[in-house]
């Protein structure tokens, strides 16, 4: 346990306390008692910040559970600290801009306390070195996620929002979890630092690419790609704090970081390779291409979320394609730069817009592009704002979004110089998607200020809107800040943050010493993707009302929306099918199943072992035994053939009389005795019963013949027949038998050997018989003497009287 | 002496089987209830001489205590199976018949 753990752990200590004071001291907004922890977490982290850029890595061990290889090894390198700043940081600010937007009629402490655990779990998962450990924590923001989204759970739309970000994402856990344990039986340690060390063994193991596709579906669904990217629309039920933290900055990044984090162990395989890059760029152009046709703010923000995690992962795939096709290190490294450094922007500029749309909600009353309209000179503070960060999400010189942008296409064209083999004639095809989806992300990004800004004033709000309190303007005011300062200067970055960040992804040792610069003159091609790019979605938002038309063609029936909820329906109407159709309520199916599967089983069993039957030591037959059987066997064909229950209650009275005398043939008197004894009671209780059966069921009829019931019964007596004598043939010792004989009056000082067994060798299983047989009586007595509805039972009798 | 008393015991042990069986015939056959239930009642009789023949042969006296109880259970069945016969139930509760 050092100061890093304690650091990880403590918002979940916070939120303990910070339930505490919610119940006691209401006075001030619950908010300013969490800020501190994320802004101590986050100072504490900056420290780190020297020593991880002189390359040095922290690694603190502690114990869980090491039995099973489950450490808690927090593990600080460039990679590592990017995000847990970014966690912490955006957290404060989130934690900041809730204490305008919630107010203090919600359950605030309901949403602090899940918020914490969230940031709690975000850092475990981030700076962990063992992966059982890290698939605890992946598990932990599933969770806090799930409660998050359904903070307001009194809305149907959350709830279904919430399942849906929850099965999905569960499932990619649980398959993420496989592929770690998988990783763990190749390598034989769950430390990422181990496994890295003994990367030959992951590439000769032909477990590997089960291994890749198991952890890339845990990435893929956490991190919102094609086509799991389902949920994070429906995610936007949640409150805007919770979306613009879970839903752009951190939680949707986890799947980046571990696609990033695991890129040195896998780069060498084409699975990984193509799975990301196309993978990634599909959800790009995909995204942003359906972002345009939303109306509602937050479901346009979802979707260029997802185009841009897209992004961001096509440029993880490109990093680690140029390992795969050893094309030179220097394309390797500027996709790897670029992934980080838009990472970096991305929630910057991402946070700040999704606060900017809740302070519209919060202002308007309404999110919708239809309603909003000519708001510029009523919010100023949030025009500017919006304009800053949506232009960087576009992409547009100044903003930091530019940079990445630009490294992004210059990447994209860079790659079709890498060595594909077959497949040179397609490579075309990574800067088109590239170029398309950048053109897209422009168009909805002026959608975005133009909808809400721009136009004719509509009055049609629900409420007045005004501009936002301070405090709801500090956090995106800060955001656009750094949008603006990472614009002008990147290199504060890249020296800190980016490089070390790069260099853990890359598992390299010597330095990149990146320098990003904003002008990369005029034969770069990439400046051109960006001119064609501005040209092309200017002219395509200026006709935007001749074109969209293609949008009616993308029917409900053909999403993938539509899909999830056909297949959740069919699965349940699918298990209710199979489920009715053995369950049927009779019990006379069950015992079907129970002895045809003790029949199969026997069968097994003899077919595989072979059946050894011995007569050699068979006893003779008397004639009075044969007579005897003779009578049994008499009885039990009248009680199977008889129509009348009485004949059937007297024939088992018969047989139970003659078993006694077989009892008596064989020489146990006290089991006769008893036999004899039972035998008349239970015939008397088979005649209580019998006179209590109702009228209408007391008609005479034969019991029906059925095939397969008579088949079973044949297969069940065989059976049981066959286990009896092949059991009587293969005696492996003798009978235990001889001791009883020696010392019934040695040790027991009794002559009946039976009941000295009963009593005294064995004399615990007679105790708990007659513990069953009390049981046996109290239960009767409680089944005729408790009627907890004899009310009804009277009422019922006196309506048939009358 | 003791080989003819075996004959004789065998001989009757077949011969009390056999009335066995012919007891059972007349639990299926016989027309009415109360045949069956004579016939249940007979049968217990002899399954009473069929055991002091088994203990004779096997020269026990522990069987003897089984001769008595069926002495004793076919009694009361045979009573219960009357009872029933006549009056539809077994032990009947006269006092709460007016309930």
């Amino acid at each position: 346990m050092t100061l890093i753990h304690l650091a990880i752990i403590l918002p979940v200590l916070a939120a303990v306390v910070v339930r505490i004071i919610y119940k006691y001291y209401r006075r001030l907004h619950l908010g300013w008692f969490v800020l501190p922890v994320p802004l101590i977490i986050v100072i504490y982290l900056m420290t780190f910040i020297p020593r991880v850029s002189n390359n040095e890595v922290v690694y603190e061990t502690m114990h869980f559970m090491p039995r099973i290889g489950m450490n808690f090894d927090v593990y600080i390198d460039g990679l590592g600290l990017l995000f847990a700043i970014l966690i912490s940081g955006i957290g404060a600010l989130v934690v900041l801009y809730s204490i305008g937007y919630l107010s203090r009629e919600e359950h605030l402490g309901n949403f602090y306390v899940y918020l914490l655990i969230f940031m709690t779990a975000m850092l475990g998962v981030v700076l962990n070195d063992n992966v059982i450990m890290l698939y605890l924590f992946w598990e932990l923001t599933s969770i806090s996620s799930f409660l998050l989204i359904a903070f307001w759970h009194t809305r149907e739309r959350s709830l279904y929002g919430a399942q849906k970000s929850m099965l999905i994402t569960m499932f990619g856990g649980f398959m993420m979890l496989g592929g770690f344990l998988l990783l763990q039986n190749i390598t034989g340690t769950a430390s990422i630092r181990g496994m890295l060390e003994s990367v030959a063994l992951i590439q000769e193991s032909p477990l590997t690419p089960f291994a890749i596709v198991l952890i890339l579906l845990g990435a893929f669904t956490k991190s919102a790609q094609f086509p799991f990217y389902v949920w994070l629309p429906d995610a936007m039920e949640a409150p805007t704090p919770v979306s613009a933290y879970l839903h752009s900055a951190t939680m949707v990044k986890a799947g980046i970081y571990l696609v990033a984090r695991l890129t040195p162990l896998f780069a060498f395989s084409e699975t990984w390779v193509w799975i990301i890059l196309l993978g990634g760029l599909i959800t790009m152009t995909w995204a942003s291409f359906n972002a345009i046709s939303k109306d509602d703010l937050k479901a346009v923000l979802a979707f260029s979320t997802v185009s841009q995690l897209g992004l961001i992962m096509s440029l993880l795939g490109l990093g680690a394609l140029s390992v795969l096709t050893g094309a030179n290190e220097a394309h390797f490294s500027v996709a790897v730069v670029a992934a980080v450094f838009h990472l970096i922007n991305h929630a910057t500029f991402k946070g700040a817009l999704f606060m900017l749309t809740g302070i519209v909600d919060h202002e308007a009353g309404t999110r919708s592009l239809r309603k909003l309209g000519g708001l510029l000179t009523v919010m100023p503070i949030s025009f500017t704002l919006t304009v800053i960060t949506a232009l960087s999400m576009a992409g547009l010189p100044p903003f930091n979004g530019f940079l990445s942008k630009e490294l992004f296409l210059e990447a994209m064209i860079d790659v079709r110089e890498a060595d594909f083999g077959s497949l040179a004639s397609v490579s075309f095809i990574f800067p088109l998607l590239a170029i398309v989806g950048s053109i897209f992300t422009f168009v909805y990004s002026i959608l975005l200020i133009y909808g809400v800004f721009f136009g004719k004033r509509t009055y049609d709000t629900p409420k007045e809107p005004h501009e936002a309190p301070a405090l709801m303007l500090i956090s995106p005011i800060f955001l656009s800040v750094l949008v603006l300062l990472f614009g002008f200067f990147p290199n504060i970055l890249s020296g800190t943050i980016i490089d070390p960040a790069a260099m853990s992804i890359m598992a390299s040792d010597t330095p990149l010493g990146t320098h990003l610069y904003m002008w990369h003159g005029f034969n770069n091609p990439a400046l051109w993707a960006t001119v064609a790019v501005v040209i092309i979605g200017a002219l395509l938002f200026y006709f935007k009302d001749k074109w969209t038309f293609i949008y009616d063609y993308h029917k409900e029936r053909f999403t993938l929306n539509h899909l999830y909820d056909q297949g959740l329906i069919y699965s349940r109407l699918g298990s209710h099918k199979v489920t009715d159709s053995y369950m049927s309520g009779f019990l006379r199916s069950y015992l079907a199943y129970i002895f045809l599967f003790f029949i199969i089983m026997g069968a097994l069993t003899f077919l595989n072992t072979g059946i050894q039957l011995d007569f050699s030591n068979l006893a003779p037959v008397g004639i009075q035994e044969i007579i005897v059987a003779i009578i049994i066997l008499v009885s039990l064909a009248v009680i199977l053939a008889t129509k009348s229950r009485l004949v059937s209650i007297i024939m088992l009275g018969a047989i139970g009389f003659a078993m006694s005398l077989f009892f008596v043939f064989f020489r146990s008197a006290d089991l006769a005795l008893t036999q004899l004894a039972i035998e008349t009671v239970t015939t008397a209780l088979f005649l209580v019963c019998f006179y209590h059966l109702p009228k209408r069921s007391r008609h005479e009829e034969r019991v029906r013949f059925k095939m397969t019931n008579f088949l079973i019964a044949v297969g069940v007596g065989v059976m049981a027949i066959l286990l009896g004598l092949s059991a009587y043939s293969n005696r492996l010792f003798d009978s235990i038998s001889q001791f009883h004989i020696d010392n019934v009056y040695e040790l027991a000082a009794g002559g009946n050997m039976v009941n000295v067994i009963l009593v005294d060798f064995r004399g615990f299983d007679t105790l708990f018989e007659t513990l069953v047989f009390g049981i046996a009586g109290v239960g009767i007595y409680g089944l005729m003497k408790l009627r907890l509805n004899r009310k009804d039972e009277q009422d019922e009798t006196h309506a048939k009287k009358d | 002496m003791n080989t003819f008393l075996n004959v004789i015991i065998i001989l009757s042990i077949i011969i009390v089987a056999l009335s066995m069986l012919g007891m059972v015939y007349r639990m299926i056959k016989g027309p009415s209830l109360h045949d069956k239930v004579v016939a249940l009642d007979a049968f217990g009789v002899l399954l009473m001489a069929m055991i002091a023949l088994v203990a004779m042969q096997l020269h026990t006296t522990y069987l003897l205590v089984v001769i008595l109880l069926i002495g004793i259970l076919a009694f009361i069945a045979t009573i219960a199976f009357a009872k029933f016969l006549e009056r539809g139930v077994i032990i009947d509760n006269d006092r709460d018949y007016n309930d």
